[in-house]
């Protein structure tokens, strides 16, 4: 509801959307929107997320400024779209409120609709409450229309947790949103007949690599725009958003690194801990991509060991948080800085499984004794007594 | 010729075509020509999407455009969908006084971008109706990637997905009647024509595009390579389509069912099919498919009768 | 390594080509056969020109024939096929050998930045 807020005094000029749980309350305001008048929007109720996506392409290189919401398995069936919208530099601002991703069928949270997508070259911001979707939102249109970044924006919310839970958010005005968010220059829209371009080109092996290279300019400057353009709405709010939220992090031994809402129950934990003479402390990645390296290795630089908790699975692979921290760790390893601490991956939540206090303190525990294994853990997974009983080695 | 159905030939030569020379289409190769003649109808500035095709990929060949006009590509299934945005977004736009007054939208896609894979992203826009027209160049097979089938494909045609062997005759089933389907969208205006005669088929795109609301007009176009037709011989092809009922001229304007073209005599649908190679099977001495030929012409005759009734 | 061409931070952002571009890609260095065109037989009916997939019949004021542009024709012969006096005729590329290739308009390599209208 605060990403709907949102949209209605940013006033977009399309919304094309497809209802799917928990995502279709955005659509579905919005339309009461449009249907009392509140928005000059023109609204398309398409007949699938691949035509929403498609149309809010169609919408966006013609000039205009566009907005749309999904979660999970349409998400999956936009999947083709997205590197086309990125490449097009459509400047899309996207309300994707997380959820598993079938089968099995299951609508509550969990990253697995939002992290497939890592490279497709949206950016991706992972929000903790309401407020911050709402926000994040505002934030997003300047962020993606910035003749530097030109670069659709996921604004991920969790799913039910933050889409659907009632707390307190303070919004600004419509006025002071309108003078926020401005109004779109369209570098070459398509409906300028007078100066005709072509979209979506076929181009052969000479030319691919320097477009897609050109292309990934806009990701670069993206951290550097997102601090300009939060600096800009803390100036109206007071409410700052760094790439990454550091919490008691400064001194900390421990640290639990986090994306969205269960980042509270952590930094609860992390307080609770510190009472009883735990130095503990949350680092709350915010903005996924681009990846905020430089501030989470510079964060995590004198702890003893840290734990990435990671609310999707990477099968086969590393849990996608997790890789991304320790990639930053090597890499500022490599600049001449101290080795890394240990850093152990941790799975939770998916399909919407809460993360207790209980385990949160369970992984504190298991980084001061020094723990550490070299495949992911899961946290708050029924497990038998093992494998060999079964029959298994 | 030069004047026919209200087409006057002689001014249309000074109208500045939105697709231009240069492209990459095969010699002779019938979709430009459906389209060039499509957009000479259209006096007002146009905006165009087109579906993944051999229109598509030949027109934009990096770093060129054969689009004199605003083109958009975005994905092989989604025209009617990208179309759908660049539209709304226009309609908002011009609320504000934005770009120029009275743009068109032309949207294309051969068959297999139509009636198969793009047909849910079309069936949509025609439902929610936006004010656009959608061209349907229809070669009746899959040609950018190799003359596979599609449900445009008609039976018996020999296919590289369908291909005529020793136990099949090519492709077994009928073709979709996708223009009835765009029809059955109660749409304002839907048609069907060929390149037999450039007068029907701008005065054809001129009315879709004049009238307001969602169009479609399904064309169908000789492909060269697929038919196995000498590349000159493009527009006999399509008057013996026409000529023989095989496909069928006509326009459905506001639910009214008119058959723009009732050909003089009766020529065999037979005629047609012998003049492509992709029937040469039907026709082998020795292993003649008279039964396949019949039931061609029995359906082509079907469906006459069933359109003249409407 | 590619050589030539344009450089990444030469291209225009969003896959962007300029409108018309093609007018300087020269088609007509396909050609196997070429249409000849004989001006005294030709009425001016504009069957070939409303025909060509390749917008190679060049029309003066008032729609007259005035020739075949033979930068982009690709010799497919629909218009000799068509013509309906003979006033078309398709011969081998191999007789016209020393005459030059191109004799039609190509609008010149273009510069990124620079729209066609």
């Amino acid at each position: 509801m605060a990403f709907a807020e949102a949209m209605r005094q940013i006033n977009p000029d399309v919304v094309a959307a497809y209802p799917i749980t928990p995502s279709t309350e955005i659509p579905m305001k919005f339309a009461e929107y449009v249907a009392d008048g509140l928005v000059d929007t023109e609204y398309i109720t398409v007949e699938s997320e691949h035509s929403a996506i498609t149309a809010c392409v169609g919408a966006s290189v013609a000039g205009a400024r566009v907005m749309t919401a999904s979660s999970a398995n349409g998400v999956g069936l936009m999947h083709e779209i997205f590197p086309i919208a990125a490449a097009f530099r459509a400047p899309i601002v996207f309300g994707l409120v997380n959820r598993s991703l079938g089968a099995p069928v299951n609508i509550h949270c969990d990253h697995s609709d939002s992290m497939p997508e890592r490279d497709s070259g949206w950016i991706q911001i992972y929000c903790e409450d309401a407020q911050e979707v709402y926000d994040t939102a505002l934030m997003s249109v300047r962020l993606a229309e910035h003749p530097d970044v030109l670069t659709p924006v996921f604004v991920c919310q969790d799913g039910f947790i933050t889409s659907h839970c009632y707390e307190p958010v303070d919004f600004l005005d419509d006025e002071a949103v309108t003078e926020f968010v401005g109004s779109r220059e369209p570098r070459y829209p398509l409906l300028d007949v007078d100066n005709p371009v072509s979209y979506g080109s076929f181009v052969m092996s000479e030319h691919y690599f320097e477009i897609k290279r050109n292309q990934m300019e806009g990701m670069e400057n993206a951290l550097r725009v997102c601090r300009e353009v939060s600096g800009e709405l803390a100036r109206i709010t007071g409410r700052d958003y760094p790439p990454v939220e550091r919490y008691r992090t400064d001194d900390a031994e421990y640290v639990i690194v986090i994306m969205s809402s269960a980042a509270g129950v952590v930094k609860d934990v992390a307080d609770d801990l510190r009472s009883r003479g735990v130095r503990a402390g949350c680092l709350r990645v915010r903005m996924f991509r681009p990846f905020p390296s430089e501030e989470i290795s510079e964060a995590l630089s004198g702890v003893k060991c840290a734990a990435v908790l990671d609310r999707s699975a990477s099968p086969g692979g590393t849990p996608p948080l997790a890789a991304e921290v320790r990639s930053a760790l090597y890499t500022s390893c490599c600049a001449g800085n101290r080795m890394p601490s240990p850093v152990q991956s941790f799975i939770y939540g998916l399909g919407g499984r809460d993360l207790y206090p209980g385990d949160v303190e369970s992984v504190f525990e298991g980084l001061s004794r020094g723990e550490h294994f070299l495949a992911p853990r899961y946290i708050g997974l029924r497990e038998g007594t093992g494998g060999e009983e079964r029959g298994g080695r | 010729m030069r004047s026919v159905a209200g087409v006057n030939m002689k001014n249309l030569t000074s109208h500045r075509n939105p697709l231009v020379e240069g492209h990459r289409m095969c010699p002779g190769c019938g979709a430009p020509t459906a389209l060039r003649q499509a957009f000479m109808g259209i006096e007002n500035p146009v905006v165009v999407v087109g579906a993944t095709g051999c229109m598509e990929v030949s027109t934009t060949v990096y770093p060129y455009s054969s689009w004199r006009a605003p083109f958009l590509h975005v994905a092989f299934e989604n025209a009617g969908a990208a179309v759908s945005g660049v539209e709304a977004a226009y309609r908002v736009m011009r609320r504000r006084g934005e770009f120029r007054e009275g743009i068109k939208f032309v949207a294309f896609g051969g068959d297999g971008g139509t009636y198969d894979i793009g047909l849910q992203s079309l069936s949509g826009a025609l439902e929610r109706g936006h004010d656009f027209t959608y061209i349907c160049y229809n070669n009746q097979g899959y040609m950018n990637t190799g003359a596979q089938r599609s449900s445009a494909t008609p039976r018996s045609a020999n296919a590289t997905t369908a291909p005529a062997g020793r136990v099949t005759p090519g492709k077994l089933q009928r073709a979709k009647n996708l223009t009835e389907i765009a029809a059955a969208h109660n749409i304002p205006y839907v048609a069907q024509t060929t390149l037999h005669d450039p007068a029907d088929l701008i005065g054809k795109v001129k009315r879709a595009v004049e009238t307001p609301g969602p169009a479609f007009v399904n064309i169908l176009v000789p492909c060269n390579l697929f038919w196995k037709i000498d590349p000159a011989d493009q527009v006999k092809i399509c008057r013996l389509a026409a000529d023989s009922r095989f496909w069928p001229i006509y326009e459905v304007a506001n639910g009214e069912y008119r058959v723009s073209y009732k050909p003089k005599g009766q020529t065999p649908v037979e005629e047609f099919l012998r003049a492509q190679g992709r029937y040469a099977h039907l026709f082998k001495k020795g292993s003649e498919r008279r039964d396949l030929i019949e039931q061609a012409q029995s359906e082509v005759d079907a469906d006459w009768e069933k359109l003249l009734a409407r | 390594m590619s050589g030539g061409g344009l450089c990444w931070q030469d291209v225009l952002p969003g896959t962007v080509t300029l409108g018309a571009s093609s007018q300087s890609v020269e088609t007509g260095l396909w050609r196997s056969v070429r249409p000849v065109l004989d001006a005294g037989k030709c009425v001016s009916c504009l069957r070939c020109w409303a025909q060509c997939p390749d917008a190679s019949i060049l029309t003066g004021d008032g729609g007259s024939v005035l020739g075949i542009n033979m930068f982009f024709c690709k010799g497919c012969g629909i218009c000799a096929q068509i013509c309906p006096v003979g006033a078309i005729s398709i011969r081998p590329e191999s007789d016209f050998q020393g005459e030059a290739v191109s004799s039609g308009r190509g609008v010149g390599p273009l510069k990124v930045g620079e729209l066609v209208g």
